[in-house]
């Protein structure tokens, strides 16, 4: 397939990007609002064209799980769900760190606690970029704020998790899951043979030749010696991953003095209030983290000295507000606003809560 | 004739499977899971498979079961073996793929696993040891614990009211479509092994040939569990466990 523009949806468009960059596996569990990222890929049938299993697991417990067991295997494998169902797979992600695996997670987030609603929400942050499973371990977490983004975060993910041998993850929303938009499908890739995964990932358990030892993939080290060696392996990728591989957009930042700080759909929300308060003449500006784990917290800092203030923007009661103070080492006042449960605010209700809450 | 007369290559009868590394095992005196291993490799070695073979170790005393087969391993979080299994028999449909699990991994924290895997008829082999007890945790009671039978955690025996009944789940796997062969093995006696070799044989034959998923339960002893000699444990297993878990084939699809 070559090189497309379409109309879809967000969800969609992850489909087809997973298609296109040749993915060996998708297994996963129905919950809106992501559905459509199992249906559009069982309406495609890959594995007539390129070979892609596509499974609808019993559960989200058992999805990550084979996520796991491909990933094992050294494939490019993913699943994705929206909150309860990511709540279930936190057990496999930290099992997928705790071993090294590669793989992708996308989560379209909805409204919680609990069965919550099936509306967009951003109440997921501290559960991904803070810990969600057990153990110190890292995601690495990637917020598309458009339906081009989903598309193109799909082999981001990829790249970045087989690059550091850690899972990552797509956090999304029911906005940008649901919403169409334009997108740019890429070309197709193929799919990595077996001799190539062989040589790539050495450490995959794919059947052991003669000429090597037994590999086994595994998060267990009973030697608490050898265990915290292995951890401080851990956080030495992590500080890698968080030297190099930070994202961001920063729009309008340069002359502002105020900063919108959000992600996601909050931030596609917040391009429209910094539009709305330049025409009243009040210089805003919107820094968009888009790895939202390694967080771009030393860009951030550079704003410290030149702003008056900086507005987090999410559709949660403020977690991210607490990278944010971290970035600018509470140099400067940092406030939230927010909607709860479902709830996306307008542009307006943001350039109001700015202007409550920093300018008064 | 002396002794350096006799060792001769010709006059061997029998050896160690290849694939049996030589660490120590570190299973107790009497514990089943050594004998269990050792069939497993010797099925491997003799169908040929040792480089195509991916095992799935389970959590439980035979976490450890991947430093005794030479082979490559995948070490799977409780009860999600057949998942993992799932995934890595789907996306290398050539492997010969098999799960190792205990009664709490299998029919515990993982029946849902267990039964959905068995159900779509995944073309893997599951291998399942019964003892009736959670050994590595200390002894603790599992879904198979026997009625009275007294654990850690039920230390007046097993009470119906307060526990509820042991899990026959091998006979309810032998329900599901998806299954081709479910038998109940044992491995107290050598008669007993060569029967379960033959078995496990066509297990793993089976999932090579696409025929749907293979469950062979081995019912095992837990000499340290149960609190008995090795020898009291056999006894003790033949005279109260296999009159609740029958030995035999529960299904087979030709």
């Amino acid at each position: 397939m070559a090189e497309e523009i379409k109309l879809m949806k967000g969800n969609e468009a992850i489909a087809h990007a997973a298609i296109r960059y040749g993915v060996d596996g998708y297994f996963g569990y129905p919950i809106t609002p992501q559905s459509e990222i199992m249906e559009t890929l069982m309406e495609e049938k890959p594995w007539e064209t390129t070979g892609m299993v596509v499974l609808q697991a019993e559960s989200e417990v058992s999805a990550i799980n084979m996520v796991y067991g491909g990933a094992a295997c050294g494939k490019r494998v993913m699943t994705s769900s929206s909150s309860p169902g990511i709540s279930l797979k936190q057990e496999g992600i930290s099992y997928m760190a705790g071993a090294e695996l590669p793989g992708l997670i996308i989560n379209i987030m909805r409204g919680g606690p609990g069965l919550g609603t099936i509306q967009p929400s951003q109440a997921d942050y501290f559960q991904t970029v803070k810990g969600g499973g057990h153990g110190d371990y890292r995601l690495i977490t990637l917020a598309p704020a458009s339906v081009q983004e989903m598309a193109d975060h799909v082999a981001l993910g990829f790249d970045l998790s087989f690059k550091y041998n850690n899972p990552a993850m797509i956090l999304s929303d029911g906005v940008i899951g649901q919403m169409m938009e334009k997108v740019v499908l890429p070309e197709q890739k193929s799919r990595k043979t077996e001799e190539e995964i062989r040589k790539e990932q050495p450490w995959a358990s794919l059947g052991k030749p003669a000429n090597r030892d037994r590999n086994v993939v595994t998060s267990l080290e009973l030697d608490s010696y050898l265990m915290e060696q292995k951890n401080v392996r851990f956080q030495e990728k992590y500080k890698l991953i968080e030297e190099n591989e930070v994202l961001y957009e920063a729009i309008m930042c340069d002359d502002a003095d105020y900063i919108i700080v959000a992600f996601g759909s909050a931030a596609r929300v917040s391009q429209k209030a910094i539009q709305l308060a330049r025409e009243e003449g009040i210089k805003v500006g919107l820094f968009r983290p888009i790895t939202l784990w390694p967080y771009p917290s030393k860009q951030l800092n550079s704003y410290k000295d030149k702003v008056k203030g900086m507005l987090s923007v999410e559709l949660n009661a403020g977690q991210m507000i607490e990278d944010v103070k971290l970035a600018v080492e509470c140099k400067v006042p940092v406030e939230h606003f927010g909607r709860l449960g479902g709830i996306v605010p307008t542009p307006q209700e943001v350039l109001n809560a700015l202007k409550e809450k920093l300018i008064k | 004739m002396n002794t350096i007369d006799i060792i001769k290559p010709e006059n061997k009868v029998y050896g160690k499977p290849t694939l049996m590394n030589d660490n120590a095992m570190h299973y107790c005196p009497g514990c089943s899971h050594g004998v269990v291993h050792k069939l497993i490799a010797e099925v491997i070695e003799d169908m040929g498979m040792a480089e195509t073979t991916i095992g799935i170790a389970p959590v439980g005393c035979a976490v450890f079961a991947y430093n005794y087969l030479d082979i490559d391993w995948i070490e799977a979080a409780h009860g999600r073996a057949p998942a993992i299994a799932t995934a890595a028999k789907r996306l290398n449909p050539e492997k010969m793929v098999f799960t190792y699990q205990g009664d709490g991994d299998l029919a515990a924290i993982g029946t849902a696993e267990t039964i959905h895997a068995c159900n779509r008829g995944e073309n893997i082999v599951i291998v399942f040891i019964n003892n009736a007890i959670y050994g590595m945790t200390g002894g603790q009671m599992a879904p198979t614990t026997l009625l009275d039978m007294k654990t850690a955690t039920c230390p007046y025996g097993r009470n119906v009211a307060l526990n509820g009944y042991p899990l026959k789940i091998s006979d309810l796997l032998a329900q599901l479509e998806g299954t081709c062969l479910v038998t109940r093995e044992t491995v107290h006696t050598a008669a007993a092994i060569k029967k379960a070799k033959k078995m496990l044989r066509k297990a793993f034959e089976n999932a090579m040939a696409g025929k749907g998923t293979s469950v062979v339960e081995f019912v095992s002893t837990c000499a340290s569990g149960w609190k008995m000699t090795p020898d009291q444990a056999n006894k003790w297993m033949v005279a109260n466990m296999l009159p609740m878990y029958p030995l035999g084939v529960l299904k087979e699809k030709e």
